[in-house]
């Protein structure tokens, strides 16, 4: 059977359960590749979960996931959820600078996360924060002119891809958004132009219906600032002294800030996960300064590549319930937001956090990172822990085995997701709020 | 339980009540009759104080993209004002772009049980939700907005039949849970992703080839159409433009007599004259709203400090770029359906443009006679945070104190400026009838906004102060749906309100064009763009109240 009806508009025709027999479910939104994938073809069958048609590498992945374990444990013995919820409180209540991490869940699991860490005093960080930061303080610092998804599949004649592999981690971005046949303001997709910048792609994703290969100016990620920072000066028609940045010929460049004035709708596309050096967001600055100075005469902006683990969703949430991003601290009663002495890591490892509660209902791949300090878990059920914690419960995953709403990297479509199973896992947002209530 | 509020001075102008000592009695969260021969459960001594409704904030940009995109831009603003846990409130910050949960408690302490964000993009609807979502005390409500979006643009110059537009209007509407309908910049917004920096009234759209006057006319025969209550709400072309008087003067003209609201008036109301270049419109565009009773207006009321302006006029706001303060900001180009531009902004009363901003703004309070036609908005956070309301309260209601702060900005502005020669005060009933009663009656709530039997028991009670910023700044209670939330300015009780919505009748033929539409163009299906009631009721919070459009549609 077919589970995909018209006009469906209402939540009791989207909870696609059914217990009797396998179901096939059309048009299913996904959580896992930050780009809003929602034509997936999934078959239920019990709770195992097969994409039959429109999977990639991350999706097929994250969707296919098994259920293993559905029993919450506190020492490594089975409880009941209970007996963890108030384990994980009688831990928290003791605290003096909890650490609420990992936070990747959606909406309604961040706005529990936020709700229990207003309470407890606690410090909220992602687990992609460290990227994330590459981006979110080049907005701090200056601001940026940006674009969503429908706009660059629809306008774009230009695409320049800085120093991200963008295939392996946004399989279906070219299919989708570059190499669409049909566009409203671009005659022909296959003629648009795609440009590397720093690593080459890792794939043929890139490479034009018609055969034609992206061009690749090829550089190490170390030299992408000043690369950059050149190809900015060039926009300005400033003088360069020099053959060659960091391994690109000048020349190439100039052709490059040629292209980028000319372009109607030119798109400058990076990955902050893939930016892999110290101080990355000050090339995400320039980068963002350079989109901005094109602005002056022609049209431009740029596309952050990320969203996935629900970092943007769990930046956005944060943003409208705190007024700052996540590595923001309750601690003093208000919400205190510094990206540097409220990052996870630091806290953990200079001994400053005394208890962690990691939330990670996305991907069995992404344990909490290696501590002393009490630890709880609500984690994909899967998960397989070096170190056992204290308590562990394995939640739903957003999308499969619970309805909510998830954030795509563009930060403005919110994807509607649906469950699509009967796991019994409960949210990551009821045991939270479990919690929440039991530590009063 | 019954509720008695015993001998306050009433002032509720939808029943032409104007400062009368009358008892109200509230049962089950809504106002009624007199019982007789009940007992009364709990009665609330209001001799000697000022009651109104609750108080409407009928354009504020309290929830959605671009707002997050300014609370995320200005940590530094936020640092100033925390606002700390409480054993009742949850923690958040304030000041130009509060969070979402200290932007409900401050409403309510200064009186507000309800707001509306004027600015909600189809393609984020969802998120304007969800944000309005974790907004307590206050109802809420959203203007989707249309007139840059490709597929409206497209049937026009496919020339499609209105009825066609109107089906889509009204599908729109339903499916961001709307109350109303909103343009910016018609087609401007497309436009600029064209690279087209201006769109004036009758300019043509470089590649669909239609006018704003069309687009505004399009869509203002639709919402009349489909019947619902607000007319079309216009942020009008040029905004912040020297000049753009003659813009709004000929887009009233354009109207010829079709209703429709035109939003924070004040930012295109400007002339041309003087050394700067820049003067006062006020009086030509008060007049002309005088005459032309299909007009209704809210100010935009600019007032001096550091905020931040958003919009979805991404063409204007990338315009006043080189104006940040401090110096970032951000345009973003939205789904090939709108835009958004947010831009920090520090007005200050010795700098000549500001000042006369801010006279321009009360020239048009002052000159226009109707209370009933004229809204106070700051455009929030656009022309100041809506913390303000009190102070503007005290401008407008008291002569001698404004005149006084006349005296402290741009010695020129001040000169050109007609203000010190305009003698009116608004009185109470008019405070009344701007921020309640003909605010409820242009969004068409029937049930909010006056203290008649079956209203929404949303009171606010008030001291009677010489000082009116004081006295408004805190009431000594405020009901929201019969339950005290706060007394003495202080919440006492979280409550969450209602998300208003109308929902008129279209043929479902439009689906399938959409269908298709979405299909070859956008990056979702139709089906995951729609939004259900339960995305806004699940979490037993939230709640829907459908009004009902007067040609039919699901009530």
């Amino acid at each position: 059977m077919t589970g995909y009806h018209a006009n469906s508009n209402r939540e009791c025709n989207r909870d696609m359960t059914n217990k009797s027999k396998a179901v096939v479910w059309e048009n299913v939104p996904s959580p896992f590749c930050g780009i809003g994938t929602d034509d997936l073809s999934i078959e239920v069958d019990g709770t195992a979960l097969k994409v039959l048609q429109n999977g990639c590498s991350v999706n097929s992945a994250g969707f296919e996931e098994p259920v293993t374990d559905t029993d919450p444990r506190v020492g490594g013995e089975t409880v009941t959820l209970e007996e963890a919820v108030a384990k994980a409180a009688d831990i928290l209540r003791e605290t003096n600078l909890p650490l609420v991490g990992g936070l990747a869940t959606d909406v309604n699991g961040m706005r529990a996360a936020l709700a229990l860490a207003d309470r407890i005093g606690a410090v909220v960080d992602n687990m992609n924060s460290t990227a994330a930061m590459r981006n979110l303080l080049a907005l701090q610092s200056g601001g940026w002119v940006n674009t969503t998804l429908a706009e660059v599949k629809n306008r774009a004649d230009l695409l320049l891809m800085v120093g991200g592999d963008v295939e392996s981690l946004f399989p279906r971005f070219f299919e989708r958004c570059v190499w669409n046949q049909d566009a409203m303001f671009v005659d022909d997709t296959t003629k648009r132009d795609v440009v590397f910048l720093g690593r080459a792609p890792a794939g043929d994703a890139a490479t034009a219906p018609d055969g034609r290969a992206a061009e690749v100016l090829a550089c190490s990620n170390a030299d992408l600032p000043e690369v950059v920072a050149v190809l900015r000066a060039l926009i300005h028609k400033k003088v360069i002294r020099a053959n060659e940045v960091g391994g690109v010929p000048l020349a190439s460049l100039q052709i490059l800030a040629k292209k980028l004035k000319h372009a109607r709708y030119g798109v400058v596309s990076w990955v902050a996960g893939s930016l892999d050096f110290a101080h990355a967001e000050l090339m995400v600055q320039t980068l963002c300064e350079m989109i901005k100075d094109l602005n002056e005469t022609t049209r431009c902006s740029g596309l952050p590549l990320g969203g996935r683990e629900g970092d943007q969703t769990a930046n956005s949430v944060c943003g409208w319930i705190t007024g700052y991003p996540v590595r923001t601290s309750y601690a003093s009663g208000h919400p205190e937001y510094d990206p540097h002495v409220n990052a996870a890591e630091r806290l953990l490892t200079n001994g400053e956090a005394d208890a962690l509660l990691w939330v990670s209902a996305f991907n069995v791949e992404r344990t909490p990172p290696a501590t002393d300090v009490p630890t709880i878990v609500l984690g994909r059920s899967g998960m397989v822990f070096e170190k056992e914690p204290d308590v562990f419960v394995p939640v739903g995953t957003p999308g499969i085995d619970h309805s909510g709403h998830a954030y795509r990297m563009d930060n403005v479509v919110a994807l509607r997701l649906h469950k699509l199973r009967d796991s019994g896992l409960p949210s990551s947002a009821e045991v939270l709020s479990a919690i929440e209530h039991a530590v009063m | 339980m019954l509720i008695k509020l015993t001998g306050g001075t009433v002032y509720d102008p939808a029943r032409g009540v104007d400062g009368e000592v009358r008892d109200l009695y509230v049962r089950d969260g809504r106002i009624v009759d007199s019982p007789n021969d009940t007992a009364i459960d709990k009665e609330y001594n209001l001799y000697g104080k000022v009651v109104m409704a609750g108080a409407i904030d009928m354009h504020t940009h309290i929830g959605g993209g671009k707002v997050t995109i300014a609370r995320t831009l200005l940590p530094e603003d936020h640092r100033r004002d925390p606002f700390q846990r409480t054993d009742l409130l949850r923690s958040g910050c304030g000041h130009a772009a509060p969070s979402t949960l200290t932007t409900g408690y401050r409403y309510a302490e200064m009186g507000y049980t309800a707001g509306f964000e004027p600015a909600m993009l189809p393609t984020n609807a969802r998120q304007a939700h969800m944000e309005m979502g974790d907004v307590p005390m206050i109802d809420k409500g959203g203007y989707v907005m249309l007139g840059s979006d490709d597929f409206l643009l497209r049937m026009m110059a496919q020339r499609k039949d209105q009825q066609a537009i109107n089906d889509y209007v009204a599908w729109t509407i339903k499916s961001a849970q709307a109350i109303g309908v909103k343009v910016v910049n018609p087609g401007g917004i497309s436009a600029f992703k064209f690279n087209q920096r201006s769109l004036d009234l009758d300019e043509k759209h470089p590649h669909y080839g239609t006018s704003p006057r069309a687009i505004l006319k399009c869509l203002a025969t639709a919402v009349k159409a489909l019947g619902v209550p607000h007319p079309l709400h216009v942020h009008g072309c040029n905004l912040g433009v020297p000049g753009n008087m003659e813009t709004t003067l000929k887009t009233i003209e354009a109207m010829e007599g079709l209703s429709v609201h035109l939003t924070h008036i004040q930012f295109h109301s400007y002339g041309t004259e003087g050394d700067h270049k820049f003067s006062s419109g006020a009086a030509q565009i008060a007049e002309a709203v005088n005459a032309n009773k299909n007009i209704t207006v809210d100010v935009g009321q600019i007032l001096f400090g550091q905020t931040v302006t958003a919009s979805g006029d991404n063409m204007r706001q990338h315009a006043n770029h080189n104006h940040a303060h401090p110096n970032k900001w951000v345009c973003m180009d939205i789904e090939c359906d709108a835009g958004c531009g947010v831009v920090p902004f520090r007005y200050r009363d010795r700098n000549f443009v500001n000042a006369l901003q801010w006279a321009i703004g009360l020239e048009t309070f002052l000159l226009i006679d109707d209370p009933w036609r004229v809204f106070l908005t700051t455009d929030h956070p656009n022309g100041a945070p809506f913390t303000t309301y009190p102070h503007l309260i005290r401008l407008l209601m008291d002569k001698t104190f404004r005149n006084d702060q006349l005296t402290r900005i741009n010695p020129e502005a001040a000169a050109m400026s007609s203000l010190g020669s305009i003698e009116r005060e608004y009185s109470l009933y008019e405070i009344a009838t701007m921020t309640r009663a003909a605010a409820a009656k242009l969004i068409g709530l029937t049930d909010s906004g006056h203290l008649g039997a079956s209203a929404r028991a949303d009171i606010t009670v008030y001291t009677e102060q010489e000082d009116k910023e004081a006295m408004f700044a805190k009431p000594d209670y405020v009901f929201k749906d019969g339950d005290l939330v706060v007394r003495n300015g202080e919440v006492v009780k979280v409550v969450w309100g209602t998300t208003h919505v109308v929902r008129p009748e279209h043929d479902d033929g439009i689906e399938k064009s959409l269908r298709d539409y979405f299909d070859r163009y956008l990056t979702m299906k139709l089906e995951n763009f729609t939004m259900s009631d339960g995305e806004i009721t699940e979490d037993g919070r939230g709640s829907l109240s459908v009004h009902p459009c007067s040609t039919g549609g699901e009530a």
